[in-house]
């Protein structure tokens, strides 16, 4: 290789990482973020260019191919997977990234076989441990958000003890690998473990525990790549890994601490798992009213904060609901979406949802922003959220949820609870929400009674004020 | 040997630094995009791929990198691809000027 063409892969190398931050940097407002995008594009174009003009390469054919395979793979998923399949998608490709890094680094354990130094070895060891348990445990949350396997989380006796015990398994190959990094046969068994803990690992946590574990196989899938950067000695990888690593911790650190829970809480607490039987709620009287009531209230509203959860998403209301606030737009009644950090199924998930159905950004709240405007609140109306609104959170300070930051809806005028009945949401308690005076209770399918209020607010005569 | 080590740990101990710093700053209305840009960044390890499945390695090797260059594609292709496409969803009001965004 001659001097000029180490020369440029270095420059291709510098500017990909540039690329990278920038792309990262733009992302933090709205305006930049497209900017962001084309960065990311250009610093991975600048990547691949430098690899592919690297002497190493001899025969480009597979390459080609497998290219051209995985750009219509990767642009069909784009273009034709809804957006409201996002979580899933997401939980795919983090299965993807994972599977690249695991496979190119099983295959440099084998290709150099007994000339591994210890350190490469542990490394890889630790790579193919990390990104085989992402491989699985990612395709076992794509299961679970597209209906595939059992959305609860699924626990049993002494669980925990032996998913430690896998992994301990998995960690005590990783050092026998760095001890005596001849010894190939220890591969398949730590591939094994490895994709076994993956499946162990997610098959415990309940649907709404995982924004927090889709962030946490993110960081996952990152470190392998970084650790394959390592072991191969490749710059740019180590870069690009640490990156991806960071993010995903740092999201699931945000996920975490928007519930008031520990990461070990989430990964060994089973907490979705203790709801109780449906029929074992106590009997209260809660205030059940209709969407014609909800529109009279809605009339002379001056602000109505909606608050979007889960069920919103699995109901597709999105759009009726963005309709219904077009609507009291219109009148002069002033709307605001609270969105709090673990509502949905991953991080930003209502907040992607209500945009692509044509929510203007600015009317999305977080929760710091807007708890403050829940006192002048004329009409909250909780759309498919739970726990995030529970009361007990503040002051039950047995409960699961104690201490996790809500949305004070409790402090509104009104209150409305568009439900589909009154089970409990994924905390297992009851929400105390419900049952305070100013709550009313509209039970149905969140898109068929959004659908029913923007009709009832369609029929009220025009304001007189505006 | 050591130096590359010594070398990647430089590397890896600022990214991680400036990734802490960085997507901090990011709001939680970018979350989403958030993750699926730093997969379509992860798809990286294309780079790893490529050189595995093109340098002649022998018939595993190349039958595991394309694998590997296939399945990291799809992460750069549709991770940046669906990132754009949802950024482009997130809109200022329709009062304020429309044109502003890039």
């Amino acid at each position: 290789m001659s001097a000029w063409s180490d020369v440029l892969l270095i420059a291709l190398y510098l500017g990909a990482s540039a690329g990278f931050i920038l792309s990262l940097k733009w992302l933090s407002h709205p305006t930049t973020a497209r900017r962001g995008v084309r960065a990311g594009e250009l610093g991975m174009a600048a990547a691949i260019v430098g690899t592919l003009l690297q002497g190493d390469i001899v025969d480009f054919r597979w390459i080609l191919i497998a290219v051209f395979v995985g750009s219509a793979i990767g642009a069909a998923l784009a273009i034709f997977m809804p957006m409201t399949a996002m979580p899933q998608r997401i939980a795919l490709s983090h299965a993807f990234g994972a599977l690249a890094a695991a496979l190119v680094g099983t295959a440099e354990f084998l290709l150099v076989r007994g000339d591994l130094d210890s350190f490469t070895a542990g490394v890889l060891g630790l790579e193919m441990l990390l990104g085989y348990l992402t491989v699985t445990g990612s395709l076992v949350a794509f299961g679970k958000l597209q209906g595939v396997v059992r959305d609860r989380a699924w626990v049993f006796r002494g669980q925990n003890l032996m998913n430690l015990g896998v992994l301990a398994v998995g960690l005590a190959l990783v050092v026998a690998l760095t001890l005596s990094p001849s010894s190939t046969e220890l591969l398949a068994p730590l591939i094994v473990v490895a994709l076994l803990f993956g499946v162990l690992f997610v098959i415990r946590i309940g649907g709404a525990d995982m924004p927090t574990v889709i962030s946490l196989l993110n960081s996952f899938a990152g470190l392998s790549g970084a650790a394959l950067g390592f072991a191969i000695g490749n710059p740019i990888l180590i870069l690009a890994g640490a990156l991806d690593g960071s993010s995903g911790f740092l999201l699931s650190m945000f996920m975490c601490r928007a519930m008031n829970r520990s990461m070990v809480n989430v990964v060994f607490g089973g907490f979705g798992a203790s709801a109780h039987a449906p029929g074992a709620v106590e009997e209260r009287p809660v205030r059940i009213t209709s969407a014609e009531e909800v529109a009279m209230l809605l009339d002379t509203a001056g602000l109505v904060i909606v608050v979007p959860g889960y069920g919103m998403a699995a109901a597709q209301a999105q759009h009726k609901v963005r309709e219904l606030s077009e609507l009291l737009a219109r009148r002069g009644t002033e709307v605001k979406f609270a969105i709090h950090p673990v509502a949905g199924r991953m991080p930003g998930h209502m907040n992607v949802l209500l945009a692509e159905a044509n929510v203007p950004y600015e009317q999305l709240f977080d929760l710091d922003d807007v708890n403050p405007d829940f006192p002048r609140c004329d009409v909250a109306i909780v759309i498919g959220a739970n726990d995030v609104v529970n009361p007990a959170a503040r002051h039950d300070a047995d409960g699961p949820i104690y201490g996790m930051p809500i949305l004070d809806v409790d402090a509104a005028r009104s209150v409305v609870v568009i439900k589909r009945s009154m089970r409990s949401g994924f905390s297992g308690i009851e929400n105390e929400l419900f049952y305070l005076p100013q709550t009313m209770m509209l039970f149905g399918d969140a898109r068929q009674v959004a659908g029913d209020l923007v009709h009832e607010v369609s029929k009220l005569p025009s304001p007189v004020l505006v | 040997m050591t130096e590359r080590i010594e070398f990647g740990m430089w590397i890896f101990m600022l990214a991680t630094f400036i990734g802490f710093e960085v997507i901090r700053r990011v709001p939680p209305l970018l979350h989403t995009p958030l993750m699926s840009l730093t997969n379509a960044i992860s798809g990286i390890s294309l780079v790893g791929s490529i050189i595995l499945a093109g340098a002649g390695r022998g018939t595993m090797a190349t039958v595991l990198g394309t694998t590997a260059v296939c399945a990291s594609t799809i992460n750069v292709v549709g991770g940046f691809m669906i990132t754009d496409r949802m950024l482009k969803s997130f809109k200022r009001g329709s009062r304020k000027a429309r044109g502003d965004a890039p």
